[in-house]
């Protein structure tokens, strides 16, 4: 089947304001009668929830966490986007706008992208207004920094922690609803299956973390904002409870799941210490302004203490291979510049996973006391996790999972092909295509929550009766059993293998075969693999106590029982493209030089994926993407 | 009304009775030291003091009032605490706290105890180390009062305990005022500590030098 | 060092950990042994292993809150050795590293204690009752659209770094958990102190610190007493000049309703 994203045709200027004009509404009284279920309460949820709270429907929202506060936005470092030209550098709606398709390596619908630019502005003022101490400099005016993949300078921070700020100003405006008794808030509540009826999402059902409770709550729309799946790597920059599990559940009832190869690997983090460890820490890129990339040249070196190698064994392979950007390459290109090292046996610190990230120039240069200004927090970071000091030794960073630009495929009003459901925030697949520019996701998640989705959830709830499902339709009770099933199954295995060994497996099988470099052999042997994995946990996994109570294991088994599944259609996603582009890296389609090389001619397309069953292979339907406002081109750094 | 059941607002009562209290510490310790210009120093003094007729009874009522109020949410808050903290670490490590701190509610209820006696004593003069002519003629010999008393030695010894007992209580006590009523930031707070100790320990010992020396016999204190 | 980073020993842990099956349910302490810990596992990391053999044991493993991992989302909440969060400066526990601690070393965990924060299950607690005083009054009642520009209002750089000072706290509830009196008044002053230093907090300024207070109080947190506990156990650092804050912008709320300018809720 051919996909139609609906997006508006005509000048892209005026796409989303001749859209919003042209959408229906509902009026003000009918509001209330509507209920929605808002799953996930990040960036996304928290804003989407707040402003349709606000607006008067009746909204219900579920996070796993003991409070909306923790969402793993939370985590967010460097900053959000936004093209208010306030430093004057010829920034501009229609620029980001371009470099968000371009960076995305032409992979994005136009129209989505145009959107997201327009709204950006708007983010920015509705933050500074719920108090939101950003950056400023001594004029008192708001103050912006440069990231990666663009030429102005369009990013506002709060020192490093923005993604803790604007979460926490979307959580007083959630919290302001909660009080008003607009918004009905159930944290510690994991949503573990999606209810359709007649085609159209109803209801979840989900488990009360705390009593083990399953039951059923029904709405007339259901919005998934339950982020990212990077951790189908196990070892990633996400958070623990971090899972796919509410868009699997959905994609198994019907939703197309989209681009799930596209997953975008972090150059700077910090490397893994050990097979005991259970997750990776990032470090601002913003490092690579002042560090410089190395690996000893001689292999034999790499056991050596840093400062022992002299100047001249040293390999700055960045500024070898990419002299114009050198250290500040794009984040895709400077992983897989860092993984070759290591895979040429040149990689240091424990596994030889790792490379070089030096100082010492700078601190030559500009004197320790600028290093430290600038990058204080981070040195202090890094000592507390490694015991060493980034001042006198060089620091090790390696690549690291990082970010999901797939998802749950939706069309330009955020709504699946399931009607009344709706996704929003990295869960979705819509504006990032195959590569996500640094600072352009927590614009995307709160775009989506404060000015997308009060205009178009309209325009469905419009046309749909309230009230439609109750809790004691067939196929809610069809839910609760199979929910309910699924624990007593988990429980009942009592095999001798931990939850927590077979997600590493997993992990470490996909890493290796589906992440920074993929090729047909590698995509073959995991998605034999994966089954395998998949049917020795289901006989031999050991999932204590009962699910009657606060269970962590039997949560945790059934987010990897999510990832064993899903892990394939990741795998199939990446064997089906042949060609390299953004975040999805085939060996066999590179340049000489070892460019990433798109084929637009036979893959210009969204993949959006079906399920069938298990052990059956998923149904692909492609969504053709047409470029009239950025011209194709390939995408060069040299 | 706020202050009463707010509690930030009792913060701010305890803090302000504890303020005036601290005051008439500093005061009395002025007045006190007169003893040492003899009999006639501290006696005339008295005599000024009590010259002052209804104001002595104004200012009663209002110290009075002071120490109620001081006491009654002293208590109120360490019940109220106490009930919000069941706090059975099985080990609890302090990192900031101090004796001083952690025992405000100790050393609050000893003061009070040492006002009943003391207020008995010199006040009302009906404890038995005070003579008949001091019963009788008020202000009188304030002077031969004090030092007939001290000379029994532990009569002075309560009063040094006392005096330490103060310097606890208010070496944490003076910086809490300026914390309390909100009048302290990350600069100032290390000053009103240390200050605040060092003024405890000025009471401590211009308070407790009277006894000592009086038991001392010293000059003028001779028996 | 770097390059030899592998070549760790390993170190063995005595455990006495709180064990409590449910809200109702009567804790004890359990005693238990952390095997081949390196220098370099974090805290939660050496739980895990211990975690990994219980479960193999057939036994209960030990539940403890956690989620990022990395000292930003405030869902870590363990008391080691009588230190809410382990005591290393500006740290929290999933931040710990066991280089902290020495082999054969005895450690105490402990859920955060505070009648406010209900015990759910062995070092997990209900921390509900800090969202409850946000939700009293921690925000500006701004609408979503309909705000001005940006840069409209110009704020002094002092102003806006003071602001977010007091915005980095993560809400773990360490200083509750520290606190002698069970109370959360550097959480709450921290709040309060982030919008009062602001122009849009301005407006609402006499009625959020009224309100939050209250709500503090109707959760059943304590009286502060001036200890510094909660500053000395935050892993974000926030001043206890932020508690000051909360008192001197009580007063002046105080002072205004007095004046009539507003109503004091409560009165
Ligand atoms: C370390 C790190 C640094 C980053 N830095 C930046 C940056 O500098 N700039 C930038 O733009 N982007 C950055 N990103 C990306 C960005 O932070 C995320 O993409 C974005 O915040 C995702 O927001 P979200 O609302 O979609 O999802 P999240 O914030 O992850 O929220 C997911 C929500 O869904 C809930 N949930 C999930 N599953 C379920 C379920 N089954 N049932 C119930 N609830 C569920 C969770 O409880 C949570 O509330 C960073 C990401 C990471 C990991
Ligand atoms: C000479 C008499 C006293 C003086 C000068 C005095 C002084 C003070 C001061 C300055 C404070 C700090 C107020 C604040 O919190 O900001 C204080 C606190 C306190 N006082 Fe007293 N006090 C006296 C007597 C008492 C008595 C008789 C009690 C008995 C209950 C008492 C109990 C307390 C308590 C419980 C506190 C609270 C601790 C705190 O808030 O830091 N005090 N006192
Ligand atoms: C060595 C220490 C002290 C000495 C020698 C001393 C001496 C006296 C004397 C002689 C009087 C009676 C005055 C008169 O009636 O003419 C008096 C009154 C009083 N003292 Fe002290 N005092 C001492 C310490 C204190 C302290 C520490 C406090 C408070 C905590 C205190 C509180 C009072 C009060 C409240 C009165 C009653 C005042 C009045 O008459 O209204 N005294 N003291
Ligand atoms: S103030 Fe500090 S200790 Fe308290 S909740 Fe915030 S971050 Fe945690
Ligand atoms: S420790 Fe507690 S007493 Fe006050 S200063 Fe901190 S809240
Ligand atoms: S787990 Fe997130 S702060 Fe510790």
């Amino acid at each position: 089947m051919i996909l139609d994203g609906k997006a508006p045709k005509g000048p892209i200027e005026q796409t989303w304001d001749k859209h919003r004009f042209e959408m229906k509404l509902v009026n003000p009284a009918n509001k209330r009668k509507y209920k929605i279920l808002v799953v996930g309460t990040g960036l996304a949820g928290a804003s989407a929830a707040a402003s349709l709270g606000e607006l008067g429907y009746n909204v219900e929202a579920f996070c796993y966490q003991d409070s909306p506060r923790r969402a793993h936005s939370i985590a967010a470092q460097g900053g959000i986007n936004a093209a208010k030209n306030y430093p004057n550098d010829g920034d501009s709606i229609y620029r980001l706008f371009y470099d968000t398709i371009k960076g995305g390596d032409f992979r994005a619908r136009e129209p989505d992208v145009w959107r997201l630019a327009q709204v950006s502005n708007n983010i920015i003022d509705q933050c500074v207004a719920q108090g939101i101490p950003f950056a400023r400099d001594y004029s008192g005016y708001l103050d912006n920094r440069s990231f990666g993949g663009a030429q102005v300078s369009r990013t506002f921070y709060a020192r490093g922690q923005t993604g803790q700020q604007l979460l926490l100003g979307a959580y007083s405006a959630l919290s302001r609803q909660i009080k008003l008794g607009t918004v009905k808030m159930f944290p510690r509540t994991e949503m573990l299956d999606l209810v359709v009826v007649d085609g159209e999402a109803k209801a979840i059902t989900v488990r009360d973390l705390i009593t083990g409770e399953i039951r059923v709550h029904t709405g007339d729309a259901v919005l998934l904002c339950t982020g990212g799946y990077v951790n189908v790597f196990y070892l990633s920059t996400n958070a623990m409870g971090c899972s796919v599990t509410a868009i699997w559940k959905a994609y198994k009832k019907g939703a197309f799941f989209a681009n799930p190869c596209y997953t975008q690997i972090h150059p700077t983090c910090i490397p893994q210490s050990g097979d005991y460890q259970s997750k990776l820490t990032l470090m601002s890129e913003s490092l690579r302004n002042d560090g410089r990339c190395w690996v000893p040249k001689k292999k034999e070196d790499a056991r050596k203490f840093a400062n022992e190698i002299p100047e001249s064994d040293r390999d700055y392979y960045l500024e070898r291979k990419y002299p114009s950007f050198g250290n500040l390459a794009p984040r895709d290109i400077a992983s897989r510049a860092a993984k070759e090292q290591c895979d040429d046996g040149r990689g240091v610190g424990p596994g030889g996973r790792g490379v070089y990230l030096d100082f010492k120039d700078s601190i030559a240069r500009l004197g320790e006391d600028t290093i430290r200004e600038r990058y204080g927090n981070l040195f202090e970071m890094y000592e507390r996790i490694t015991d060493e000091n980034g001042y006198k030794v060089p620091m090790r960073i390696y690549p690291a999972p990082h970010y999901a630009m797939g998802g749950l495929w939706v069309d330009y009003n955020l709504m699946s092909n399931l009607p009344g459901l709706f996704v929003l925030g990295e869960a979705n697949f819509s504006v990032h295509g195959a590569n996500r520019l640094g600072a352009s996701a927590l614009m995307q998640g709160l775009a989506d929550g404060y000015f997308v989705i009060p205009y178009t959830i309209a325009h469905y709830l419009a046309q749909t009766k309230p009230g439609k499902v109750k809790a004691d339709h067939p196929e809610c009770l069809k839910s609760i059993d199979e929910v309910k099933g699924t624990a007593k199954k988990l429980l009942g295995i009592n095999g001798n293998r931990t939850v927590t060994e077979f997600i590493r497996e997993l992990g470490t099988l996909v890493w290796e075969n589906c992440g920074m470099a993929r090729s047909k052999e590698s995509l073959t042997e995991a998605i034999a693999k994966i089954p395998a994995i998949r049917e020795e946990f289901w006989k031999n996994v050991k999932v204590p106590g009962t699910g009657e109570e606060f269970n962590q294991q039997l949560e945790n088994a059934g987010r990897t029982a999510d990832f064993l599944e899903f892990a394939e259609l990741l795998c199939r996603d990446a064997l089906h493209r042949n060609e390299s582009c953004g975040g999805h890296f085939r060996v066999e389609y590179q340049y000489p030089d070892g460019e990433a090389k798109r084929d637009d001619e036979n893959y210009c397309y969204s993949a959006a994926w079906e399920w069938k069953g298990v052990d059956r292979e998923p149904e692909l339907h492609k969504e053709p993407l047409t470029f009239e406002f950025v011209k194709l081109a390939v995408r060069s750094y040299k | 009304m706020q202050l009463l059941s707010n509690t930030v607002g009792r913060k701010v009562l305890m803090a302000i009775t504890g303020l005036f209290m601290l005051l008439f510490v500093a005061v009395h310790l002025l007045g006190n030291t007169s003893i040492f210009a003899g009999p006639g120093g501290i006696n005339a003094y008295a005599a000024k003091l009590h010259g002052l007729g209804p104001f002595v009874w104004v200012f009663r009522l209002f110290m009075g009032a002071m120490l109620a109020i001081h006491v009654l949410f002293g208590v109120l808050l360490t019940l109220e605490n106490s009930a919000a903290n069941p706090g059975k670490y099985a080990v609890k490590k302090m990192l900031k706290a101090t004796f001083a701190s952690e025992t405000m509610i100790w050393t609050g209820l000893l003061l009070l105890c040492f006002l009943g006696y003391h207020l008995a004593q010199f006040t009302l003069r009906v404890t038995p180390d005070i003579g008949d002519l001091s019963r009788a003629v008020r202000p009188g010999d304030v002077f031969t009062m004090v030092k007939t008393s001290f000379h029994v030695t532990w009569i002075s010894l309560v009063y040094i305990a006392a005096m330490v007992v103060l310097f606890l209580h208010l070496s944490h006590g003076i910086q809490s005022i300026f914390q309390s009523l909100g009048l302290s930031n990350d600069k100032a707070l290390p000053q009103y500590e240390r200050y605040g100790k060092l003024l405890s320990a000025l009471f401590l010992l211009g308070y407790c030098s009277i006894p000592v020396l009086i038991l001392a016999g010293f000059g003028i204190f001779a028996r | 060092m770097s390059a030899h980073a592998e070549e760790h020993k390993t170190m063995t842990l005595k455990l006495i950990v709180w064990r409590q099956p449910g809200p109702k349910q009567p804790g004890r302490f359990e005693t238990y042994t952390a095997k081949n810990i390196t220098e370099h596992h974090s805290f939660l990391e050496m739980l895990d292993v211990v975690n990994e053999d219980l479960i193999k044991e057939g036994k209960d493993p030990i539940s403890f809150d956690h989620d990022c991992r990395e000292g930003i989302c405030g869902m870590c909440s363990t008391v080691v050795n009588g230190m809410a969060h382990g005591g290393q400066e500006r740290t929290t526990v999933c931040q710990l590293h066991m280089r902290k601690f020495k082999d054969g070393d005895t450690i105490y965990l402990e859920p955060w204690r505070a009648r406010a924060f209900p015990i759910l299950k062995d070092l997990v607690v209900d921390r509900g009752a800090l969202d409850k005083v946000i939700q009293a009054g921690g925000y500006t009642s701004c609408h979503t659209g309909g705000v001005p520009d940006a840069n409209a209002i110009p704020i002094s750089k002092a102003e806006a770094d003071y602001s977010m000072d007091a915005a980095e706290c993560i809400g773990c509830g360490a200083c509750v958990a520290a606190c002698p009196n069970g109370a959360a008044m550097l959480f709450t002053g921290a709040k309060v102190s982030q919008f009062a230093a602001l122009p849009q907090g301005q407006v609402e300024a006499p009625e959020r610190v009224a309100r939050m207070i209250q709500a503090m109080q109707e959760c059943g947190f304590g009286n502060c007493t001036n200890h510094y506990e909660c500053q000395a156990a935050c892993p974000k650092g926030i001043h206890v000049k932020f508690i000051a804050r909360m008192n001197r912008e009580f007063l002046k709320a105080l002072f205004r309703a007095k004046s009539g300018s507003h109503t004091f809720i409560g009165e």
